[in-house]
């Protein structure tokens, strides 16, 4: 929060704001200070907010054209993509959106694993994150099934009846889920209510996730604690607002590639087969975002425990402040760890892809590598880092690296390199 | 580390190229024709969706139906821009049901352009029983629903074959090394000079199945030639913006010693 007290300059603002502090806020999100060694990676904060945005006016606009009915619902959103005033744009906005959604959101995810994001004091930040991850994945994965295609009906089938593998109660569950024996009405309108509802939830928890960032400030690529404000800080606006919208734009346009260009090729072709109750698919896969999860619950042979290790492959996540045991945060300072980073990277490339095969010889046994590392690398790796590595020294502030002349000039120099690599 | 990440990559980078000659290896390679709705500034070719819509109307109806289109969008901008007169002459053509009238009763009418495209059959139970118990599918969206789209359409539709020796195939199914499986229950459609085309054209195998794929593509995909205008110039003004927030960004944040 500001230091200083903020008094506006006109009478009535000044009435108004002793009422209802919106200039208070106002001004301390303008001045917020910040750090100004961030790099791009750290605009897609403000990219992830626009995609929100942009999948609720879009969805808004879709859900006054689109009928949530099972005999209707593939016939509506071909109406919307030939009769309705350019919603063929809007849809592909929508559909892509999501994947952009998830592209802008894994990055986001990945930058905070390098530079340590997560760790005290940014705990709550960061499980904020990890509950609106999860909320995405719900949103998105509904929002998938109201087009009625195969995929859809048979990528509804797939993930609900997982919840039949709970003991006891999970058949009930399954069917109180679907509202009847099978998927069908009653599941789809029940799920184009939630698709509706989920995105504001999400925008409550991004409101917590940015109040709860402004407590301690931005983390930053050395990961050093910095006085704010001071000479390593810069005002919000106009240095990060600047750069943030620069990003933005360089973001829209690769969106943009895919909406006019290739608006299809994120999607699944037998999503354009109106769902058919009596015809499986000859693969069911889900969308690029959940295959790794997907992968990881196909490598356990058993169903009850392939749930067990989907979810908490991603409630893990919640956990590794505390996992993590290094008092380092940045990887730029922690060699051994840089290492193990970027073999998770390429583990969960590889669970993504082998997540799209079928779950059949090599591709199996690469699945269950995969997911067994990953868990290793949470459960094992990381907390034996924190007391086994050793760091390289840390600069006393982010602008000695950057100014030079400091005996740190090597930390500086591995951070540029870093950054070019991961560039 | 730099060595580390460059194994990963060509590991990741190896296990895609194998994997892709390995499904190479199950179906052939597309057959090769050049379509004008590709590109930047993808455009269908006019005269060849109106080809094949004749073909469409000639051979595939009596089958295969496009319920999500309607005879006004014959003459609609993008797609074949048929004239309206000619639009209208094509509506007329076919018979709807329709009513009830002022006395109650069902009535048979000829089509209008706000109608949708008249059905061969008038039910999936009946289609498949004039059929061999395979469905036609709809074609109203059938290029976005299948993997490979118009090269897959156009392959399929000139990929029949004498089943390969030693394979036998039961009556009413055929050969086809592009389909899933190589057995299609579709006999091959389209054969030299199996229509006439009304601009003269050379009914080939080729040229048809090349017209019916443009139209396929179109009627799947109405909105194309807009799309493509309009990414142009939201990718254009996109790209101009962007320059110029970068040299504004450049210039505010000249005032503070950190690059940007």
């Amino acid at each position: 929060m500001s230091d200083h007290e903020y008094t506006p300059s006109s009478k009535f603002g000044k009435w108004f704001n002793d009422r209802l502090p919106l200039l208070t806020l106002a001004n301390h999100l303008t001045d917020y200070p910040t750090p100004k060694n961030l790099n791009y990676w750290w605009t897609f904060g403000g990219i992830l907010t626009f995609c929100l945005i942009t999948q609720i006016v879009t969805g808004l606009v879709l859900a006054m054209h689109y009928i949530a009915h099972a005999d209707m619902a593939f016939s509506s959103v071909e109406h919307i993509m030939r009769d309705v005033n350019y919603g063929w744009l809007l849809r592909y906005v929508h559909a892509n959106g999501a994947s952009m959604f998830f592209l802008a959101v894994y990055i986001h995810i990945f930058r905070s694993l390098f530079y340590g994001s997560y760790k005290s004091p940014r705990e709550i930040i960061w499980i904020l994150g990890i509950i609106i991850y999860l909320l995405m994945m719900a949103a998105a994965f509904m929002g998938y099934v109201l087009p009625w295609g195969q995929m859809s009906f048979w990528g509804a089938t797939v993930i609900t009846n997982l919840f039949s593998a709970i003991p006891l109660v999970g058949e009930s569950i399954t069917t109180w889920l679907w509202g009847g024996y099978s998927v069908d009405n009653p599941t789809l309108t029940r799920f184009f209510t939630l698709h509706y509802l989920i995105p504001f939830l999400i925008l409550g928890l991004v409101v917590l996730h940015i109040w709860a960032l402004h407590v301690p400030g931005n983390n930053n690529p050395v990961g050093i604690d910095i006085k704010k404000p001071s000479k390593d800080t810069v005002p919000f606006h106009p240095y990060i607002v600047i750069k943030d919208a620069f990003a933005l734009l360089m973001f829209c346009i690769v969106f943009a590639l895919f909406v006019f260009y290739q608006p299809n090729i994120l999607g699944h072709a037998d999503n354009y087969i109106e769902a058919d109750p009596l015809v499986t698919p000859a693969h069911i896969v889900p969308e690029w975002y959940l295959l790794p999860f997907y992968a990881i619950l196909r490598s356990v042979p058993d169903k009850l425990m392939g749930v067990v290790a989907m979810l908490s492959a991603i409630l893990i996540l919640a956990a590794l402040p505390w996992l993590d045991t290094s008092k380092v945060r940045s990887a730029v300072f922690r060699p051994l760890f840089r290492q193990f980073y970027w073999i998770l990277v390429a583990d969960v490339l590889i669970l993504g892809y082998v997540g799209a095969m079928p779950a059949e010889g090599l591709y199996l046994l690469i699945a269950r590598v995969a997911t067994a590392y990953y868990f290793a690398h949470f459960l094992i790796i990381l907390p034996v880092l924190g007391w086994k590595e050793k760091t390289t020294p840390l600069p006393l502030s982010i602008t000695e690296p950057v100014l030079g002349g400091s005996p740190n000039l090597a930390a500086a120099r591995s951070d540029e390199k870093i950054e070019k690599t991961i560039k | 580390m730099r060595k580390l990440k460059n194994i990963f990559f060509v590991l990741i980078f190896s296990v895609i190229v194998l994997n892709s000659s390995n499904s190479a290896e199950k179906s052939p390679p597309f057959l090769e024709t050049k379509w004008t709705f590709k590109g930047l500034f993808g455009k269908f070719d006019r005269a060849s969706l109106q080809r094949g819509y004749q073909v469409y109307t000639e051979v595939c109806a009596s089958c295969h139906s496009m319920k999500y289109l309607t005879y006004r969008n014959l003459a609609e901008k993008g797609g074949p821009e048929f004239s309206e007169a000619e639009a209208k002459a094509i509506a007329a053509s076919f018979e709807v049901t329709d009513g009830p009238d002022s006395t109650g009763e069902m009535f048979v009418r000829p089509a209008k352009l706000s109608d949708k495209f008249v059905m061969p059959y008038a039910n999936e139970q009946e289609a498949k029983a004039a059929n061999g118990g395979a469905y036609p599918p709809d074609m109203s969206v059938l290029v976005k629903a299948r993997k490979g789209g118009a090269d897959y359409i156009y392959s399929l539709l000139l990929g029949y074959s004498e089943p390969p020796e030693g394979e036998e195939l039961d009556d009413g199914v055929y050969y086809n090394k592009f389909m899933y499986g190589n057995k299609i229950k579709m006999p091959a459609p389209l054969s030299d000079d199996l229509i006439e085309y009304t601009d003269g054209t050379k009914a080939t195998a080729e040229q048809m199945s090349k017209d019916v794929t443009n139209f396929l593509m179109w009627s799947a995909e109405p909105h194309l030639e807009q799309r493509h205008k309009t990414g142009f110039r939201v990718i254009a003004y996109l790209i101009i913006l962007t320059v110029l927030v970068y040299f504004t960004m450049k210039k505010i944040w000249s005032r503070v010693e950190s690059k940007v």
